[in-house]
């Protein structure tokens, strides 16, 4: 059997195998083993490429530079004491608060699509270093996900835009002040009839008075938005339904049983941390209790909530409407449209989820999917109401967003009325519409007739590339502002440090189009607050809601609302554009656009830590694919070979397809995702980049190429080619297999209940384990986690937050590919059961800081030994890299640095690294160390006020970030601390414990609530 | 034929034999001592400063107390060098215009630092705190010697790894009650053992060896 | 008769073929290295393997200037050709010191004509091996931290790590490899000083003879000392590759974490060892005419030696598949099963053919005397053994216990450059060594022509 093997024959054994409730790995090797086999031991490693791919001679020369330079520079690489001519550079008049050596922490909020995340970012002699969540924050509640932890990285981006420019050459604020006024002065002629604004959602107080004032002034003049991320389809909904665009909020802590029509709420969503929290603390059976809610999800692609997901139905996205509809009829909304009868599966599957619903009226929810046509929202709020869940699980506010419009009507409108010379002069805030905009609508090609236009933002991307003016923006670190939370709780955002570049705020940009040029943020965003606030402490409240990091009480109060007849609006059927009608042969396929898991729509393309972040499920870096169902890929012939360097972690060559929709072409790497509609792909959007800076330019493919503004996120008939080339894609993790280990425990609730002890029990661990030497007595601390993989949903968060708070490097797609990547805490993921519609699990492997290390065993220069607390420490500076203890680690947790993989060079990025931390060096390993020196400053703080370390008092950069809670740290020398509890848990269990190796880091089984109607029927 | 070798090559090679051992042996301990010698740790050699400030004039003389410039000490890992505020303090109404303080203030004026040379200086990778140490009763002086007897500050000792260990390995050696961690009359009693075992009770002192004390 | 009892055959090949007097092989030997024109293949030989000592040279340079990623390994498989081609030259490096002090303690004469440049062969060898450890380390200039010396640090290396056992092993091994080869030199070094007619080589050869006389009290002690160092290398010849398998068993890799390995790498050390002889010896005596001095009685006994070592490493690979079975372990039992019919599958077979299956041939006592059978098998030998490495160092890290973390591994340029590299560096010293040194112990082979007419008569 060739390389290009057909899954077709495989994958009828593969849904017999399935019974058995074997984890496997892909579908070759679930297919049994010998045509697998087959494949990879065909598979010669190859050697050719090897030179060429582990480095061309350009990178290997500079390299070489790089590496001869650098040979000083690096701490690791001195073991005397460094050169006698440092200097040390005192203040000459030191900040009050500052105490040198120690970090300050200060309140503000990070805007992700318009939304604010409340954060405490870490300042070290004013450098912010850290992004932490807030726990005080409804948004927050101290946790954060990947992108926040990441945008620290992209304040220090060196790539980011540093001068305004006029036409491609540099200008000043002044020459380009002076140049609006000409144009305003004409446009006040005609009360700016020419005159138009375009922005993203925009959640903010401030910048929603200033563009109310230029509206006032300029009365003709029109506000455009443009979201690549969103196509606020949810206010539309909530038009339908309540004749308002109310927001929608959920109490998920309320629900037993929640129904998701594609809403990836735990990672899509300005609410998600919080949605996160409340769905999983339902679910921690661990000291909890032993009843849990139950999720049911309908979706095309395979999302994350997906993944975590009780029951999944996994239909095409233009069925999910219709499933909408039959839902509702069934749950008693009034629906006059006859039902078409459905397949007895679903008709099983409904049938059980409604009488599910039924029987917790008023404790149920249905969620919509952003990106759900309206219709669907609107059917779900009916259901909602006829559930009785109104004000018990399901909440709806006043919108969040200032003016919310359906940002697709409104970008067409622009674009008409640039094509009609109407927009004389635009104003673009933020935003990248020459990129994330569809195609069809050749955006920048119109730009043109438009005689004045100037875009702000971050880099000099594809939209600055064609606009008259470009001015840098200022980072939100950088940045005074105010912004919304999800329930609509402002944040003043205040800035750690001034902008490095220069950057303006969008409040300056419309202060000079309001004529006040000389206006700074502060100073507008101060001045709006104390316009608001009548009482005369108004200083105080400032100052409380700068600390606070927002301000208290200002959450949009819940409205109590009547949902109208869903008769109505039911039959109004969602606008989906037919072009490119179906055709056999090439056979034409519906399409999914979703934002990428890590870059969104492409805002951090240029951000190497989320682009080296392995995403969700596909574990893919660096690259965006075209995701479909085993049996599509068979349908359409498309497979993937296995590389030889790097393998199963690393290198996979993935056929490419070409797709075509309404004449447009690209194409893309196809990848097979288990648990995927059939007919439909999933296109990520954000890739194929042309102007994002060093990191992000040309990865992947850019699927705005095929997007139209009818088909913002699902298109019908899109036509797919088997091109026969194949393309290296860089995925960590391709083998899904336990092969038989059980590496996660996994069962149900039910059995649960019948035997807590039901996972545990093995022979393996009843015995104790067997050593002739006496043990150690840890008689002050000794450190050791918890992880509940009932409670990870796989986010990322915890990666992202190491490798910030850990100075981890970004070493390149062909380091990846080669199997070099250097997170130190990664997620495993595992699959089980039908290809078709599988059980997922994540597990994330950090250190297990053994009792028993193999490492520490075999260094010949002790350069990782065990700590007196329990620790299994690393320390670079002794590592000569024989890299044996990466062999004899039974978890493969230990990441080396086989070349100069940290920037000495770039001067702004030094200001970002952790001074806590040791830069890794090149030919040293590295890997977790439970955070030590957070560790040892809580130690060092307990000492000096006599006490022992709180529990608690101490978390790892994971634990902070994780929304669900899910990794617990402490001292198991106390009986009383949380982790101690954790683990003597009847669910709890450690990883590869035959080894003996007595990991510190233990584990909580991972337990489903399947609804036995489905599961045994 | 001519003999090739004279009769004395013999006493030659001989010699040679003995005398390549000696010379190893030579070069050997000779490398080792440089390496211990102010040559390269710079104990004992005296930094030229921007201001040629004088901890014998401040801190003996005038008995300033150490903590009255180095003000982190008892609380950050960094024991602080002075803002130029803290000179001016004094050196407004004292020496108001010596040209000697002239840097100092310059720096005062336009707001530049003094750029001061880095007397004690650890690798990049050694994380050393002040307040913990202080805290436990380890003196000043301990480590940085008769400070009020230095005209220029220079290093007393090696800051080797194992000069740390020293003291980490036996803490009761140079521990001192915390009332005097900042005198540098402080004279070791002569039953410091007796005393040190005390304190490190008292003071609930660890023998902290494992790497990640200080290096992470 | 001495040569009797160690001739297993019974038969009567000659150690040395009839017809030789003191002088005649006297002359022979050492008109090699004083009288004889250097013959063109030897300029040929050498300098292809100089030309490999300079890609050798850019590789090393490459590597410490950039960092040891230019070699293929990763995580999980770490340890890559690096440690494979280590453990090869290290087992090659076996059969000089067996040969001369084992049989010499065994009183086996035959080895007397081949334990010159078998010696020399080890040496050369080792050489090879040692510069692996040192180039694929993270952080090449710090390899003197393996040693125990009175560091500023105040701390010793780790005498737990077998990586420590292996230095002073390897450094032990080299070092009374080098005395006895050396001191087997001195008597012929004189020979060589007194028959030189310029005075350059009468000088160096002077020096390095020592005072050489050849007096009966020299030859006493030259005797004592000979016989010491015999004794001092046999020890070794076991003990380093033991401790070398202790690399690998010691950890608890699948694949590695088995106790069979010392014997069984010590075994296919000298299997290798006695490939890598017959490699060198048979083109040699033919390209030299020394047909007379390893004769095929020679070639027949060294062929004897590596069947019965072939069957130790055949019965070795067997041990580890049956354990993997009876142990029950589900690990091992994966590991094996990978190790079959895994990516690298084919190259298990591949070593199962060249080490076990050929070799079997060494059954028909025809073959036993056909030089040139004997080198292709030798050849195979030579490559089977290398692809064991591979397949125990490279196979079993791939896919060990995580799946979530199993990778492929292949070498780049630089793993293949430093490969041939040290094969080239090996093959340049080898023949600056024949060209400069008596490659056959003249004063042993002395010995010999009068046993041999003992024998005769």
């Amino acid at each position: 059997m060739s390389n290009g093997m057909d899954p077709a024959g495989l994958l009828g054994i593969a849904q017999q195998s399935a019974g058995g409730r074997e984890y496997w790995r892909s579908l070759e090797e679930l297919a049994g083993t010998e045509a697998f086999k087959d494949l990879i031991g065909n598979h010669l490693p190859r050697h050719a490429a090897a030179f060429t791919s582990a480095m061309d001679r350009r990178e290997f020369l500079t390299l070489m530079g790089a590496s001869l330079a650098l040979a000083g520079i690096s701490g690791c690489l001195s073991p005397a004491p460094a050169p006698p001519d440092e200097k040390i550079v005192p203040y000459v008049n030191q900040p009050e608060a500052l105490v040198p050596g120690k970090p300050l922490y200060f309140a503000t909020a990070i805007p992700v699509e318009g939304y604010g995340r409340g954060v405490l970012v870490e300042s070290h002699m004013g450098r912010p270093t850290k992004v932490e969540g807030n726990p005080q924050h409804p948004a927050s509640l101290g946790a954060t996900d990947a992108v926040t932890q990441a945008s620290v990285l992209e304040l220090y981006d060196p790539d980011r835009s540093r001068v305004i420019t006029n036409a491609g050459r540099v200008a000043t604020w002044d020459a380009f002040f002076s140049a609006l006024n000409v144009e305003l002065e004409s446009q006040r002629v005609t009360q700016g009839a020419g005159l138009r604004i375009l922005t993203e959602t925009v959640t903010s107080p401030t910048l929603a008075a200033q563009l109310q004032e230029i509206l006032r002034i300029f009365p003709k003049a029109k506000w455009h938005q443009f979201d690549g991320g969103g196509g606020d389809y949810a206010h539309q909904g909530a038009r339908m339904a309540f004749g308002q665009p109310f927001e929608t909020l959920y109490r998920l802590e309320e629900a037993d049983v929640i129904v998701s029509l594609d809403a990836d709420f735990l990672l899509r969503s300005p609410a998600s941390l919080r949605y996160a929290r409340e769905f999983i603390n339902r679910r921690r059976i661990p000291g909890g209790s032993d009843e849990a809610n139950r999720l049911y999800m309908i979706e095309s692609t395979f999302s994350l909530t997906g993944s975590n997901a009780d029951h999944r139905l996994a239909i095409a996205p233009s069925a999910i409407p219709q499933l909408a509809r039959t839902l509702a009829a069934r749950v008693g909304v009034q629906i006059s449209a006859e039902q078409p009868a459905i397949s007895p599966a679903q008709e099983k599957w409904l049938g059980a989820l409604v009488k599910d619903l039924q029987a917790h009226r008023g404790r149920s929810a249905i969620m919509p999917g952003e990106y759900q046509p309206a219709i669907v929202h609107a059917l779900a709020h009916a259901m909602n109401d006829a559930l009785g869940n109104i004000g018990k699980t399901v909440f709806y506010t006043d919108p969040v967003a200032v003016n919310p419009t359906n940002h697709a009507e409104s970008f067409r409108e622009l674009v008409r009325d640039l094509e009609e010379n109407a927009a004389q002069v635009l104003i673009i805030l933020g935003g990248n519409p020459a990129y994330t905009a569809p195609a069809e609508l050749d955006f920048a090609g119109h730009l043109v007739t438009s005689n004045f236009n100037v875009h702000l933002s971050l880099y000099e991307d594809e939209t600055s590339a064609v606009c008259h003016w470009h001015i840098p923006q200022a980072h939100y670190l950088e940045s005074w502002s105010d912004v919304r939370a999800y329930d609509g709780t402002v944040t003043i955002m205040q800035p750690l440090i001034a902008p490095l570049y220069g950057g303006r705020t969008a409040h300056e940009i419309l202060a000079a189009v309001a004529g006040q040029a000389e206006r700074a943020s502060y100073e507008i965003v101060h001045d709006y607050w104390r316009g608001q606030n009548k009482a005369k402490n108004f200083d105080a409240a400032w100052r409380t809601a700068l600390h606070d990091g927002f301000i208290a009480g200002s959450a949009l109060s819940p409205r109590n609302v009547k949902a109208k007849p869903a008769t109505s609006f039911e039959t109004s059927e969602p606008k989906r554009a037919s072009t490119g009608a179906a055709t056999k042969n090439p056979p034409s396929l519906e399409v999914i656009y979703r934002p990428d898991p890590s870059i969104i729509d492409g805002r951090f393309a240029n951000n190497g830590w989320l682009q080296e972040l392995p995403k969700p499920l596909t574990k893919l870096t660096w690259d965006n694919a075209v995701l479909m169902s085993p049996a599509t890929a068979t349908r359409l012939g498309l497979t993937y070979r296995v590389g030889g360097t790097g393998g199963e972690h690393g290198t996979i060559y993935a056929d490419v397809v070409e797709l075509e929709y309404d004449g447009r072409r690209t194409r893309g790497p196809a990848w097979i995702v288990a648990g995927h509609a059939d007919d439909c792909v999933t296109i990520h959007l954000g890739y194929g980049r042309r102007r994002a800076g060093r990191v992000g330019t040309n990865l992947g493919f850019n699927a705005n190429i095929l997007r139209t503004l009818d088909t913002l996120w699902h298109g019908a008939s899109i036509a797919v080619r088997k091109t026969g080339a194949q393309y290296a894609l860089a995925c960590t993790q391709f083998h899904h297999l336990m092969e038989g280990r059980d590496l996660v425990r996994a069962g149900t609730i039910e059995q649960y209940r019948k035997n807590p002890k039901f996972l545990i029990e093995r022979e393996s661990e009843k015995e104790a384990p067997g050593t002739l030497y006496p043990g150690y007595k840890y008689d002050g601390y000794a450190w050791g986690m918890s992880i509940d993989v009932n409670a990870c949903i796989g986010c990322n968060a915890c990666v992202a937050a190491c490798h910030a708070e850990n100075n981890g490097p970004v070493v390149g797609k062909q380091e990846v590919l080669r199997g070099r990547e250097m997170h130190w805490i990664r997620i495993d993921r595992y699959h089980r059961g039908e290809p078709s519609n599988p059980e997922t699990y994540h597990q994330p492997v950090p250190c297990m800081q053994c009792e028993n290390a193999p490492c520490e065993l075999v260094c010949p220069v002790g350069a990782t030994t065990h700590s007196q607390d329990g620790l299994n420490d690393m320390v670079y500076n002794r590592c000569v890299g024989t890299r044996y203890c990466s062999n004899n680690c039974p978890y493969k947790v230990r990441r080396f640095n086989f070349f100069l993989y940290s920037d000495f060079k770039t001067e702004s990025l030094k200001p970002l690294r952790n001074p806590d931390v040791t830069v890794r060096s090149r030919g040293v390993m590295e890997k977790c160390t439970y955070c030590v020196q957070r560790i040892n400053q809580a130690k060092i703080a307990a000492e000096k006020e006599d006490r022992v370390v709180r529990d608690g008092e101490i978390e790892p950069a994971c634990q902070q970030a994780c929304p669900t809670r899910a990794i617990i740290f402490g001292n198991i020398n106390d009986p009383q601390s949380r982790v101690t509890q954790l683990k003597t848990q009847p669910l709890s269990y450690g990883l590869l414990t035959e080894l003996n190796t007595r990991p510190r880091t233990t584990y909580q089984a991972k337990l489903r609530n399947p609804n036995p109607e489905i599961e045994n029927g | 034929m001519a003999q090739i070798f004279h009769p004395s090559t013999n006493t030659i090679s001989r010699v040679t034999i003995f005398g390549g051992l000696i010379l190893l042996i030579v070069v050997v301990t000779g490398l080792a001592t440089i390496n211990e010698s102010p040559y390269i740790t710079e104990v004992g050699v005296a930094r030229t400063q921007p201001v040629p400030f004088s901890h014998k004039h401040h801190v003996g003389d005038d008995g300033i107390d150490c903590r009255y410039c180095h003000t982190s000490v008892e609380e950050s890992s960094f024991a602080g060098i002075p803002p130029t505020k803290t000179c001016m303090n004094c050196h407004t109404q004292i020496w108001p215009d010596s040209p000697m303080l002239e840097p100092v203030r310059e720096s005062f004026r336009t707001g530049k630092s003094i750029q001061w040379t880095r007397v004690h200086n650890l690798p990049g990778f050694v994380y050393f705190n002040h307040s913990i140490h202080v805290h436990k009763g380890i003196g000043c002086a301990t480590c940085h010697g008769r400070v009020d007897r230095m005209p220029l500050m220079w290093r007393e000792n090696t800051l080797y790894m194992d000069w740390c260990l020293d003291c980490h390995r036996a803490p009761e050696r140079f521990v001192r009650p915390r009332e005097y961690v900042f005198s540098m009359e402080y004279q070791a009693p002569a039953d410091q053992l007796a005393l040190g075992q005390k304190l490190v009770k008292q003071y609930r002192i660890q023998k902290l060896t494992s790497c990640s004390t200080c290096h992470r | 008769m001495a040569s009797k009892p160690s001739d297993p055959g019974g038969d009567t090949l000659p150690l040395l073929e009839p017809g030789h007097t003191f002088g005649s092989i006297t002359d022979k030997i050492s008109s090699i290295v004083l009288t004889g024109r250097t013959p063109l293949f030897w300029y040929i030989t050498f300098g292809v393997g100089f030309i490999l000592v300079l890609v050798l040279l850019f590789c090393i340079t490459a590597l410490v200037a950039v960092g040891v990623g230019l070699f293929g390994v990763m995580i999980p498989v770490a340890w890559g050709f690096a440690i494979v081609n280590f453990v090869w030259w290290i087992g090659i490096g076996h059969a000089g010191t067996l040969i001369s002090a084992i049989l010499l303690l065994l009183r086996q004469k035959w080895r007397q004509s081949i334990n010159r440049f078998a010696e020399a062969m080890t040496l050369f060898a080792v050489a090879c091996a040692g510069i692996f450890p040192l180039i694929h380390l993270g952080r090449p200039w710090f390899f003197y931290w393996l040693f125990p010396y009175p560091s500023t640090m105040g701390v010793q290396p780790q005498f737990r790590s077998p990586l420590v056992w292996d230095v002073f092993a390897v450094s032990t091994y080299f070092t009374v490899s080098l005395l006895f080869w050396f001191l087997g030199l001195i008597p012929d070094l004189a020979t060589l000083r007194d028959r030189a007619t310029r005075r350059m080589p009468r000088f160096i050869y002077g020096m390095l003879a020592m005072g050489w006389r050849g007096s009966a009290i020299h030859w006493h002690r030259y005797e004592m000392a000979y016989l010491l160092l015999a004794g001092l290398a046999t020890p070794l010849v076991v003990s380093v590759h033991t401790v070398v398998s202790f690399d690998f068993a010691v950890a608890l890799v699948p694949g590695w974490h088995s106790t069979i390995f010392p014997p069984y790498f010590v075994a296919g050390a000298i299997y290798s060892g006695f490939a890598m002889v017959l490699t060198i010896a048979i083109p040699l005596r033919r390209l030299y005419g020394l047909e007379d001095f390893i004769t095929l009685r020679h070639l027949k006994n060294m062929a004897i030696v590596m069947l019965a070592t072939g069957m130790i490493v055949a019965y070795g690979y067997l041990m580890e598949t049956f354990m993997a079975w009876y142990s029950g372990d589900l690990f091992e039992k994966y590991m094996m099963m990978n190790r079959m019919f895994g990516p690298y599958g084919w190259m298990y077979w591949i070593l199962i053919l060249f080490n076990i299956l050929i070799p079997q041939a060494l059954w028909i006592r025809r073959l036993q005397t056909k030089p040139w059978v004997l080198f292709l098998i030798a050849i195979a030998v030579n490559i089977g053994m290398w692809l064991e490495r591979y397949v125990i160092v490279v196979v079993s890290l791939h896919r060990d216990f995580m799946p979530s973390a199993w990778g492929m591994y292949s070498g780049t340029v630089f793993d293949y450059g430093v490969l041939v590299g040290t094969i080239g560096l090996f093959v340049a010293l080898l023949f600056l060594f024949i060209r400069l040194l008596p490659m056959i112990s003249i004063f042993e082979m002395r010995e010999l022509v009068h046993e041999e007419e003992g024998r005769s008569q």
